[in-house]
């Protein structure tokens, strides 16, 4: 049985102008243990997704269907039950280290608070724990920094610190959403190595939520590539960034920039992504696609599986997207040792 | 940190002598004098209570003295209305009036106006909400003079639970009104700054993060939002406090309470300079001490503020 089990989720928010439909009809699951990749971009839906799963939206958003962990339904349920869950079974780490951390508190208040919440520790065994997780996220002097409070450290040292807070009560599953994005690149490497490593040492389960392809294909074994809060392409790494079977997934493998050429302009796909407030009734990538047919507008691709473990969400026949493989952009996307 | 305080300290001196030489100046410069009445005295008289007073010096001379009087005695001279009485004698009798009731009045300002606040913001468009918002503004809109006469005809005319008047150190049913009078407004004020800047953090990352650690709403408001929430109304509270002290000549008047407001507008009204200068000096000295308090209380909240 699948660790985490999302069936049918709808996230709309109401506002002024209508309801906005971030989340449709998502169905994915997580395996124990399993490193998912959810990409795509900015308003595609990915980070709501994620919300909706802790519990975490806006008060304005409302989330329907279903998601199940270890078999208990935690969508929408009482502030008790999911705040047994949460940094306990599901843990998360945001986007924004900066920010994302409580200025105003010392880190070892923060983190402690974690342990003696959830583990019932006392307030010196908590602090003794929260400076072994700092070691293992690579703190230097952990201890003398423990009490430091969150400005005091740099952008990627936060990002450690939020890692290292969220792994305290080791959880079987690790939601990261973009959680290298504000950072440098330099330290965006050294994050996401880290948080591979720690994934594969805890064991535990991840749902990374990025619009960096290059970084799901470092860390992830299967990707979902959502667009217009729906999945339209799903499968292991490999394949689906060397033999794309989604239009958008092409684009988006298309529009990385490559440093064996020497390109002026950079790859895009054209047009704009969709208005969420009014989502159009068939596909909602059709104005922008190049293999848009008779009906993509009108009727709504269903994500259905074309092998065992791939599956799309497109009307167009897989053989067009055969041909159009780039195998050499999928060299530079795929790390030199894969698992 | 200590350092910082002393610094401001000493900065305070000079800002209190600039103070007190513009308004000295100023007033001066309104036309009329303590002297000048209806029927006007006859010249011999008028220059001589000129010459009493030294009113007749030139004008730097009058400051000099007044300063030096202050520095060196601690005297800030006598009323020039009330011959009898030093302006000292006025303020000793009446700020600790004030003080009591001004003090009671900004606390409970805050307790009240926090909570309205904090409630407005947790359950944030509901009908909570609506309630206290709805007598934040009824409270903001309410002046405190149409406020006393209100609680006077309610709680002494109908009731006649407490004293329409006057004021005691020994039994508080004197304060009540008084405090009511003054607070409400301040404390409606506060319930919005409170509101608005609560809803602010509920909506900010870090509290998303606390929540995501799976911690009680009520700790997370308690010990995560209630701290950043309170700086804009920390801001808002130094001045008010000087105000609330000073500012209540409202609350002198109709209560016949006898605190420093009714002797400061009396003694503008009367042209008693020394009286006017006297408590001037004290709301500028208040005003600068509690603009300290602020910094220092900010930096007691932002561990990134470091003096």
């Amino acid at each position: 049985m699948a660790l985490l089990e999302i069936k049918n989720l709808n996230v709309r928010f109401k506002t002024n102008d209508g309801a906005v439909h971030a989340v449709n009809n998502v169905d994915l699951s997580v395996d124990a243990g399993e490193p998912l990749g959810i990409v795509g971009e900015s308003g595609s839906g990915k980070s709501q997704l994620s919300f909706a799963i802790m519990g975490l939206l806006a008060q304005n958003g409302q989330a329907t269907g279903s998601v199940t962990f270890d078999g208990q339904e935690i969508l929408n349920a009482p502030p008790k039950v999911l705040n047994r869950i949460r940094a306990e079974k599901i843990a998360m780490i945001f986007q924004d280290p900066m920010t994302s951390l409580n200025p105003y508190m010392r880190v070892s208040d923060q983190m402690a608070e974690v342990l003696t919440l959830h583990k019932g520790l006392s307030r010196r065994d908590a602090l003794a724990e929260s400076v072994a997780m700092l070691d293992a996220v690579k703190i230097p002097d952990a201890k003398g920094r423990v009490r430091l409070y969150p400005h005091e450290f740099s952008g990627g040292m936060r990002q450690r610190v939020m890692i290292a807070m969220a792994l305290l009560c080791r959880p079987k599953l690790l939601i990261a959403d973009e959680p290298t994005t504000a950072l440098d690149v330099t330290v965006q490497a050294q994050i996401m190595t880290l948080l591979a490593d720690l994934q594969r040492e805890f064991g535990m389960a991840m749902i990374l939520i990025t619009h960096d392809l290059g970084v799901v294909a470092g860390a992830c074994e299967r990707v979902a590539v959502m667009y217009g809060g729906r999945i339209r392409e799903l499968g292991p790494v490999g394949p689906l960034f060397r033999e794309p079977a989604h239009p958008y997934t092409q684009g988006l493998l298309a529009a990385i920039p490559r440093v064996d050429q020497n390109d002026d302009e950079l790859a895009a796909i054209p047009g704009s992504p969709p208005n969420m407030s009014h989502p159009p009734p068939g596909c909602a990538f059709e104005p922008r696609c190049t293999y848009r047919r008779d009906g993509c507008a009108q009727q709504r691709p269903a994500l259905e599986y074309f092998t065992a473990d791939r599956a799309r969400a497109c009307f167009a026949p897989l053989r067009m997207f055969r041909q159009a493989a780039k195998p050499l952009c999928c060299q530079i996307l795929m790390p030199p040792q894969k698992r | 940190m200590f350092a910082y305080i002393l610094r401001r300290l000493a900065v305070a001196i000079p800002t209190l002598l600039l103070l007190i030489i513009f308004s000295f100046i100023l007033m001066h410069l309104a036309p009329g004098g303590p002297f000048s009445q209806e029927r006007a005295l006859p010249p011999q008289v008028l220059a001589n209570l000129n010459a009493k007073y030294g009113l007749d010096e030139p004008l730097w001379r009058q400051i000099w003295n007044y300063v030096y009087g202050i520095v060196v005695h601690f005297d800030f001279g006598p009323s020039f209305v009330y011959p009898d009485r030093t302006v000292n004698d006025l303020i000793a009798s009446g700020f600790p009036v004030t003080l009591t009731y001004g003090t009671l009045a900004f606390v409970a300002a805050i307790m009240v106006g926090v909570s309205l606040g904090v409630v407005a913001a947790i359950w944030h468009n509901t009908w909570l909400d609506y309630l206290a918002v709805g007598i934040s503004i009824g409270a903001q809109v309410l002046p405190n003079f149409v406020m006393a006469p209100i609680l006077v005809l309610i709680f002494t005319l109908w009731y006649r639970m407490l004293p329409g008047g006057g004021w005691s150190f020994n039994d508080p049913s004197f304060w009540v009104m008084p405090i009511i009078a003054l607070a409400t407004s301040y404390m409606a004020s506060i319930a919005r700054i409170t509101r608005s800047s609560m809803l602010e953090v509920l909506g900010s990352n870090h509290i998303r993060t606390a929540r995501a650690k799976g911690i009680p709403e009520h700790r997370v408001i308690l010990r995560h939002a209630l701290k950043p929430a309170m700086l804009p109304v920390i801001s808002y509270l130094g001045p008010v406090f000087v105000s609330m002290i000073t500012g209540s000549v409202v609350i002198d008047m109709y209560f016949s309470t006898g605190g420093i407001g009714k002797a400061f507008v009396d003694s503008a009204l009367n042209r008693d300079y020394a009286v006017m200068m006297g408590i001037t000096i004290l709301v500028g000295t208040l005003t600068i001490l509690f603009n300290l308090v602020v910094d220092i209380l900010y930096a007691w909240i932002d561990p990134k503020i470091r003096y």
